[in-house]
């Protein structure tokens, strides 16, 4: 047992924050440090930096545009950059449809649209949830129906995370309705300009838009759109599901603990600073040594290959630690969690602050922060999946 | 011992029901939380017209002379409609402060006025160093010679002043003599909101109210009650205060509560409604026994806020503040985790009682200043 990074990861980590440095401008990094709100121009700014760089897509296969890094080096840069309040990337493509897209598509599907997601002139979405099925996701309705060389699109998808961006949506529909549910769900690659598909804004409790309902109605898809075998897309999604959940929370949760820390440094309480008062002094060591067990267990995982249940763990674990950092940020900030300014989280707000400046995302994120334990897949199914695979119930 | 509620509370209760239900749709909610002055003059005329204004104010000024139960039933109903026009710091506190200690001639000349809708009032405490801790008070007031003797000047800061734009007179809590977080040496003030020297900068707070930032300089106040023993005076009034917003965040999740139960009821889920599944069940009845908790402290606190004992009161004041944090985070957050991404959404009520409940959870005081509190007394 080695608990230590070797020499030539520690080189690695110097290399990666070498570049972040000399790339990621001042005005970027302020925005990320003070969780203001990014625009699609941020994340595609430094997802063509990592491109130049080589480094957007490093979990691809070599061939592809990917980097024969081991997983400590992929743990190390995915953790810099949150550190360092680079954007994060945009999951959609890299992470999300491109693995599918490598492992089950076509040559042709291959060539056609994994070079775009490379270079981020092509913004993906993902159709999974619809407004009858959740945690239930294989209950869904959205039929697509063979019309010569096309598939015809009926039906509505919810949830859909910047589909007011994106260029092309992923999509699970229904081709079959023999047999079990899983049996007829087919994956499939769809242009968000064709004719028929809606997409009108959800607004969220934190007042934000960030997702969308998606609707089809009697969209046209060519054959060729279709990942892998018709019926067979469950087997997709499942394997998609596993990277979304797979990644990395410990640069993101360290972050969060800098900023709760650079809270309580500022704020008063009883003329000394709010750090020093023992019970909120104890909320944070807490917290803190959640973080570092997090952290333990995540870098023990590293070693495995492909993502199993422990993705499902690491979900649970990290997300109730990301709502835990936000709630404790929201009492840190106390009245000046109230004022509700959407203003006020654009970078260039050119108004005085009301109260301290980093006060005014600190209620905004608690609030956005409660769909962590519903997304990717509930906190409750996250514990179905482990009692089934891990313990065997 | 008897919890039951008399004939004139259950008819008040169903009164302000009736009011939630005819006024307080979601969608018309919404709408006075976007309009310019966030509440509705209309309702307020309402309430002053069913008696709610009066209800706790003295009789001999135009009050009917109701005690804390009464209000306790109708910060309940209000909390159940999200109810947004300024109860609390108009009658509850302002009224609690002219009561406890006014002259004669301030409750004469206000009392009556609050009593009809004429009159609206805020509390200005917070600052910026001062968290939880209403004796940190750096604002000052110096007696002034053009009022022969009973005129201040008023200078310094004051921050999220709940609904301070609305408020005709704005009660503000300065330091005539001692040092910062001295009990000692702090008096308060009834100012005009029109007053020379006052600049306020307005804001919606996020769950849907009004607050504002006061900048003081030289602003004429008089004082309210004794000066130098404003510290008594706000434990007083604030401690009314909470046991009213520990009934509003009764009234809000009850309504969580209720929503969420029937929401497992009906939406189906691998073929079955997610009521038949036991993780939730278990979650639902945590649920109601938060509300329960909760509901009992709302009512001990409410029978023990006069009590003369000091620590007794002040005691069980802080317990029932730190009940309600409790039960409302686990309440408002479960509720928003078992309606999924539809709990998320700005478009379904659960998130708003959510927000409401977290930022009661901070007013006057969050579960950590009160645990501190209860272990000091």
């Amino acid at each position: 047992m080695d608990m230590n990074f070797h020499p030539e990861d520690l080189a690695f980590r110097d290399e990666v924050r070498k570049f972040i440095g000399e790339n990621l401008p001042n005005d970027l990094r302020e925005k990320v440090r003070r969780g203001l709100h990014l625009g699609k121009e941020d994340f595609e700014f430094w997802q063509k930096k990592l491109n130049d760089r080589g480094w957007f897509a490093p979990h691809w296969p070599i061939e592809l545009g990917g980097v024969a890094w081991s997983s400590t080096q992929h743990y190390l840069f995915q953790n810099e950059q949150v550190e360092a309040n680079c954007p994060s990337v945009m999951p959609f493509g890299v992470r999300m449809v491109a693995p599918v897209i490598f492992t089950y598509g076509t040559d042709e599907q291959k060539q056609r649209f994994l070079p775009p997601i490379l270079d981020s002139s092509v913004w993906w979405c993902q159709g999974y949830s619809e407004p009858g099925s959740g945690s239930d996701l294989a209950s869904l309705q959205t039929k697509a129906v063979r019309d010569g060389d096309h598939y015809v699109i009926n039906g509505t998808k919810t949830w859909t995370t910047l589909a007011q961006h994106a260029d092309w949506i992923f999509c699970l529909v229904r081709t079959s309705s023999d047999g079990k549910p899983q049996e007829g769900i087919s994956f499939l690659l769809i242009d968000m300009k064709s004719p028929g598909i809606e997409v009108t804004p959800i607004i969220t409790i934190d007042g934000s838009h960030e997702v969308n309902s998606v609707f089809f109605t009697d969209v046209r898809v060519p054959l060729k759109n279709l990942i892998g075998e018709e019926n067979k897309g469950w087997t997709y999604a499942k394997f998609l599901l596993l990277f979304e959940r797979s990644n990395s929370l410990t640069g993101g949760l360290k972050q969060q603990l800098h900023r709760l820390k650079t809270v309580a440094a500022a704020e008063l309480s009883g003329g000394a600073a709010l750090r020093d008062d023992s019970a909120f002094a104890a909320r944070v060591a807490d917290y803190e040594v959640q973080l570092r067990t997090y952290d333990a267990l995540e870098l023990r995982t590293l070693g495995k290959t492909e993502p199993g249940a422990e993705a499902s763990y690491l979900k649970i674990l990290g997300t109730d630690l990301q709502q835990l950092a936000s709630e404790l940020t929201l009492q840190a900030v106390s009245y000046y969690g109230n004022p509700s300014i959407r203003d006020a989280l654009v970078y260039g707000y050119n108004e005085p602050s009301i109260g301290p400046e980093y006060a005014a995302p600190a209620a905004p994120q608690y609030f956005n922060y409660r769909k962590t334990a519903i997304y990717a897949g509930s906190n409750e199914i996250q514990r179905n999946i482990l009692s089934k695979a891990v313990l065997g119930m | 011992m008897d919890f039951s509620l008399s004939e004139e509370q259950q008819l008040l209760k169903d009164s302000v029901q009736r009011f939630v239900r005819e006024e307080y749709e979601l969608e018309a909610r919404r709408k006075l939380v976007a309009s310019d002055i966030g509440y509705s003059e209309e309702h307020w005329a309402k309430m002053a017209e069913l008696g709610w204004l009066a209800l706790s104010l003295p009789e001999e000024y135009g009050g009917i002379g109701g005690g804390p139960v009464d209000t306790m039933v109708l910060m309940e109903e209000l909390g159940r409609g999200l109810v947004v026009e300024p109860y609390l710091t108009s009658v509850v506190i302002g009224g609690g402060f002219l009561m406890a200690a006014g002259s004669k001639e301030q409750k004469t000349e206000l009392l009556p006025k609050l009593a009809a809708g004429e009159l609206k009032l805020a509390f200005a405490y917070a600052e910026r160093q001062s968290r939880f801790d209403l004796n940190d008070v750096e604002c000052t007031a110096e007696a002034s010679a053009e009022g022969g003797g009973d005129s201040y000047k008023i200078s310094g800061h004051k921050g999220v002043v709940f609904h301070a734009a609305s408020a005709d007179k704005i009660i503000v809590s300065a330091r005539t003599s001692g040092g910062s977080r001295d009990a000692d040496g702090i008096t308060l003030f009834l100012i005009d909101n029109n007053a020379d020297g006052l600049s306020r900068r307005d804001y919606p707070t996020v769950d849907g109210l009004r607050a504002s930032e006061l900048e003081m300089d030289g602003v004429a106040g008089t004082p309210l009650g004794q000066v130098g023993g404003g510290a008594a005076l706000m434990d007083t009034v604030v401690g009314q205060a909470i046991a009213a917003i520990c009934a509003e965040a009764v009234g809000c999740m009850d309504v969580l509560q209720e929503t969420t139960n029937e929401y497992l009821k009906t939406r189906v889920q691998f073929g079955v409604p997610l009521s038949k599944f036991q993780v939730l069940q278990h979650r639902m009845v945590d649920m109601f026994m938060e509300c329960e908790q909760a509901r009992s402290m709302t009512y001990m606190v409410n029978l023990k806020v006069d009590e003369a004992d000091k620590v007794e009161r002040e005691k069980a004041i802080s317990a029932a503040k730190v009940q309600i944090g409790n039960s409302g985070r686990y309440v408002g957050q479960q509720s928003v985790q078992l309606h999924g991404g539809m709990g998320m959404t700005d478009e379904l009520h659960v998130g708003h009682y959510f927000k409401r409940l977290t930022m009661i959870d901070t007013m006057f005081g969050n579960k950590d200043h009160h645990l501190k509190r209860y272990a000091d007394l």
